[in-house]
């Protein structure tokens, strides 16, 4: 095991981190803050993903395309949040699931009507398509410019939250959301707002990673199981507790990858290792969660203490 | 009014009778229209529809009916679509079946009740195998077949160490299985990863680590996309030879486009292939449907014409079945498919041409060219395990 | 007067009429009416099952389908050994979906809310991804079943035995199910799912009778799993994905929670709604979502809730939400 490998895919670990972490971000939220189980999020990231693709091929621009993502993030969340999520706040969190369950079902469907079942072109401008040399490896450049916006988002959330009456009205409305209202902030609207703004980090997701995965029907049920083990390990509602959540899961998870077949070799013949060595892996991520959960319940980075 | 009455009335019996004296070949198409492989689906689907429309609509001169049914890449759906099919339809043929897994959950009704069959997706090792049925056929390949070629591809170009990919499933180790049955060389490492993974920095990381002449994948539909695109992004393509099956072909190819551009890839068909009828169906269906067929389209297209010798064969009479399976047999030989040479072996898999592809530019777009066939008119291994007439 | 005929009148009416469909599809000579209604049978037994623990006891788990998978595998891994014998088959499918149901349950009660949903969810996919890269036993692509299960008096080698077979069992279910939420241990556990801490105070254990609903929902499960793999005559772990988990828990809040009619009726809505739609129009999935979403935002606790308010409301009773459960 080469240290150089070994930093390599330390960085590949922290930019699926960080991929996972702007899924996460806007789901914490809503999760943590509304108590709103929204499982249309991984739709709303095919939207940014389907929106990016579309308006970037047309106009060759990547900044336009992930303009577009955000516009359709904040626009579609905005309706959503107005026709149906405002009327189930009160309700148990099985409505949500139903309800959410069937958005999910019909965005599928709708985009496979309006574009049809093959994945989209997406296109990269050609200063974003190069790669760098780093421990002896080529590294697509446009990898970083992941890193470089989640990181962005990290840190603008962090201010959001900590720094602004908004964000201090947010960690109030996550503690005890009818106090706030009973205090005359229009709670209404702050939590049409947090929803927006969630559904807008997921549409900003799915651009990101428009140019490096499959933008097609159907795309946001593989990324959605492993962003709800984020933020459930990280500690529902607080954004803090995603982004090292997501960190340690991509890193994990991708170490895992790499190193478990290769552990497993060591100890067992060719054929075992090759059969047991990826089941392993991909249960890494539920195990190290159901060890969170059993030990800390609350999530590792939990957003308020608990008593 | 008693006069138009009486009119409309035999009128209707007219037609009626005449409905009842000519016989109805019901076909029943199943494959996966929704979800992440939804593109083979309705690839398959066109591509059979338009071999219908040029047979005007007529197998053997019988006009036909298509049932069509979405498995949602379902095995459990796939058990109940052909029970309706076979139980509340009553329909001469299945077409499609699906994926694999899809195909193997619906067999149990299709081996009891004998009908006709034709997978066009999918060739398993099980079926071709001890599990082979007199009814049940693969008309598009059997499963390995297109790894075994690019296998015998990489030991004919003298690669000496490669590295190998696959998801975690068995249509991933088969191809793997298929590939080194093949390659002579050294394989330095094999990695199945899973299932719809969206990320593959940490695979290709380890590709380069490796110091390899090649690399194999077999990545059907989105796990496709994403590898190839990664793969190229980390400027990969440039530098290793990528060889395929199932990864870059018509359905993925459109949304690759350049970071496509070099891989090499194992199929049975591709767009520029050489064959009698080839470019005039590709014609075709580019101007029905507006999009470049694939080579799921062009063995629903096959189909289609394989049944119309069939049904030709046995005069319409479709219901004696054992005397139909006998004319799906033989009518494997006849069919001048648009892949090249054709036939069902003894355990009803496909015995054909794999050829190499290379994706090149053509101007603007992306299309492929035709390398070499490095295996012609090649059986499946697994048919001295069939023991099945 | 439910207790004197164990069932209401309409349920009697309901379980006759499915009882002559088997007779009513030979007769028309379609047998896919059969089979098809077999299958939403075991998933209406399958839905009840997870009712136990999800409407009464308020356990949300994802995982569910697991179970499933495990009395599909009981069937198949046996009858690839040669053992047909219906009793070996029902005996494994028990003791396993005991076994893992028993750990699993205790591991995922520890926690609770979301956390539980998700420990589940783990648990399912970790069975699953067991049960793909297996590959003497199939892997993804799945296990025939060579050999129906036989019980000696009948077996389970035909659509109607199946369903016959299921039918009754519904039945049985459904009556043990009305005595069983009107019993202690029904009552505890919906009491906890109102308010564990003042369970708790009285003196049960309310994670005793937690553990005891969801082993008890789990090997009911695997026994739909068990008529589900005689069905096809094939078990697949695709089955077990959480997809039909997620199915599950969507029939019985449809249906509606908590209710004993809700889970069955949940079943037949879902699937008889998805078989209709598809013969309407291509894009029946964006017309089915939407549905869905309608009925969660109506929210009259599903459609037996809504049926048992609007009866109420005849009554000229005040009504609770909430009270349905």
């Amino acid at each position: 095991m080469s240290t150089s490998l070994l930093l390599a895919q330390l960085l590949n670990g922290l930019q699926y981190g960080v991929l996972l972490f702007l899924l996460a971000a806007g789901l914490t939220l809503v999760f943590g803050i509304m108590s709103f189980v929204n499982l249309a999020h991984g739709s709303l990231y095919m939207l940014g993903a389907y929106a990016f693709a579309v308006v970037g091929t047309q106009t060759d621009s990547f900044l336009l395309g992930v303009l577009a993502a955000l516009v359709t993030g904040l626009l579609v969340g905005y309706v959503l949040e107005k026709t149906v999520v405002a009327r189930l706040y009160q309700r148990d969190h099985l409505d949500h699931v139903l309800a959410t369950f069937g958005l999910v079902m019909f965005f599928n469907e709708m985009v496979r009507m309006l574009w049809g079942p093959q994945a989209l072109f997406v296109s990269l401008p050609d200063a974003l398509s190069g790669t760098v040399e780093l421990f002896g490896f080529t590294y697509p450049s446009y990898r970083f410019l992941i890193i470089a916006v989640g990181l962005l988002v990290a840190v603008g959330s962090q201010w959001l939250i900590h720094r602004t009456r908004v964000g201090m009205l947010i960690r109030a409305g996550s503690v005890n959301p009818t106090m706030v209202g009973a205090l005359g902030v229009n709670i209404r609207f702050l939590n049409a707002m947090l929803f927006t703004l969630g559904a807008a980090l997921a549409a900003l997701a799915g651009a990101m990673a428009g140019p490096i995965l499959s933008v097609q029907s159907g795309m946001g049920e593989s990324v959605l199981i492993t962003t709800l083990v984020v933020i459930v390990i990280g500690g529902i509602g607080s954004v803090q507790g995603a982004f090292y959540a997501a960190l340690i899961v991509g890193v994990a998870d991708t170490l895992g990858r790499s190193y478990l077949p290769l552990l497993l070799r060591q100890i067992a013949d060719r054929e075992v290792a090759n059969a047991a060595g990826p089941a392993l892996a991909s249960m890494l991520v539920y195990v190290l969660m159901a060890v969170v959960l059993v030990v800390r319940p609350q999530g590792l980075f939990p957003a308020h203490k608990d008593k | 009014m008693k006069h138009t009455h009486s009119t409309f009335c035999l009128a209707w019996a007219a037609l009626l009778a005449a409905n009842t004296a000519m016989a109805d070949v019901k076909i029943g198409f199943s494959a996966p229209m929704s979800g992440p492989v939804a593109a083979v689906g309705q690839d398959q689907y066109d591509g059979f529809i338009l071999g219908l429309e040029r047979l005007n609509g007529k197998f053997g001169g019988q006009t036909v009916t298509v049932l069509k049914e979405d498995d949602q890449l379902k095995p459990e759906l796939g058990n109940q679509i052909a029970r309706k099919f076979i139980d509340r339809d009553k329909v001469d043929v299945l077409v499609g079946l699906g994926f694999s897994n899809v195909l193997m959950a619906s067999l149990p009704r299709i081996l009891e009740s004998g009908t006709v069959a034709i997978a066009t997706n999918a060739g398993p090792s099980t079926l071709a195998g001890a599990g082979c049925a007199a009814n049940v056929f693969s008309i598009a390949w059997q499963n390995d077949g297109s790894a075994e070629a690019m296998g015998k591809y990489a030991q004919d170009a003298g690669f000496k160490k490669v590295f190998l990919l696959a998801p975690n499933y068995q249509a991933g180790k088969d191809n793997i299985a298929g590939f080194k049955r093949f390659y002579k060389g050294q394989v330095v490492d094999e990695i199945y990863t899973q299932v719809n993974q969206p990320d593959y920095s940490a695979e290709i990381a380890q590709v380069q680590a490796a110091g390899v002449d090649a690399v194999f994948v077999f990545y059907p539909g989105g796990m496709g996309v994403n590898f190839v695109k990664q793969f190229s992004q980390a400027g990969l393509m440039k530098k290793l030879p990528l060889l395929s099956a199932f990864t870059v072909d018509g359905t993925t190819l459109p949304s690759l486009r350049d970071a496509a551009l070099g891989s090499v890839s194992g199929a049975m068909w591709d767009v520029a292939l050489k064959a009698p009828g080839n470019a005039d169906f590709v014609a075709a269906f580019s101007k029905k449907f507006g999009r470049t067929p694939s080579l799921y389209a062009a063995v629903a297209y096959d189909t289609a014409f394989l049944l119309d010798i069939a049904v030709k064969k046995v005069n319409g009479k479709t219901d004696n079945k054992p005397a139909f399976v006998a004319a799906v047999k033989a009518a494997g030989t006849e069919l001048k498919s648009v892949r090249g040479p054709f036939k069902f072996g003894s355990n009803n898999m496909p015995v054909q041409n794999y050829y190499a592809f290379q994706a090149v530019k053509d101007g603007a777009a992306i299309t492929v060219k035709q390398l070499s066939t490095p295996l012609a008119e090649h059986p499946d291994v697994y048919a001295s395990l069939c023991k099945a007439k | 007067m439910c207790s004197r005929f164990l069932l209401p009148a309409w349920a009697w009416v309901f379980f006759a009429l499915l009882a002559c469909v088997p007779w009513y599809a030979s007769a028309t000579d379609d047998n896919f009416l059969t089979a098809f209604l077999a299958r939403v049978l075991i998933y209406a037994i399958a839905a009840t099952a997870l009712n136990i623990a999800l409407g009464w006891g308020g356990l949300v788990s994802l995982g569910h389908a697991l179970f499933i998978g495990l009395g599909m595998y009981s069937v198949a891994l046996p009858a690839l050994a040669g053992i047909s014998n219906g009793w070996v088959h029902l005996t494994v499918c028990v003791l396993s979906c005991m076994l893992v149901g028993g750990f699993t349950g205790l591991m995922s009660l520890r926690t609770s809310g979301i956390a539980f949903i998700m420990i589940t969810l783990a648990f399912a996919q970790m069975g699953y991804f067991v049960l793909v890269s297996l590959k003497q036993f199939g892997g993804d692509d799945g296990l025939a079943v060579v050999a129906a299960s036989d019980f000696g008096a009948f077996n389970l080698s035909s659509a109607a035995s199946v369903y016959a077979c299921a039918l009754v069992l519904l039945l049985l279910l459904t009556v043990w199910m009305m005595k069983l939420r009107e019993s202690p241990f029904g009552m505890s556990l919906r009491a906890g799912r109102q308010n564990s801490r003042r369970v708790n105070a009285i003196g049960l254990a309310l994670k005793h009778y937690q553990l005891t609903a969801y082993v008890l929902s789990a090997v009911l499960c695997g026994v739909a799993g068990m008529l589900l793999a005689n069905l096809n005559a094939y078990a697949s772990p695709s089955s077990m994905s959480w997809v039909v988990s997620g199915d599950l828990i969507v029939m019985v809040v449809l249906g509606g929670m908590g209710t004993v009619a809700g889970p069955i009726l949940g079943s037949f809505l879902f699937m008889g709604v998805e078989e209709v739609l598809k013969h309407v129009t291509d894009n029946w999935m964006a017309v089915f979502g939407l549905l869905i979403v309608a009925m969660a935002m109506l929210g009259k606790a599903g459609v037996v809730g809504w049926w048992q308010q609007r009866a109420k409301a005849d009554h000229k009773k005040v009504s609770t939400t909430g009270d349905v459960a």
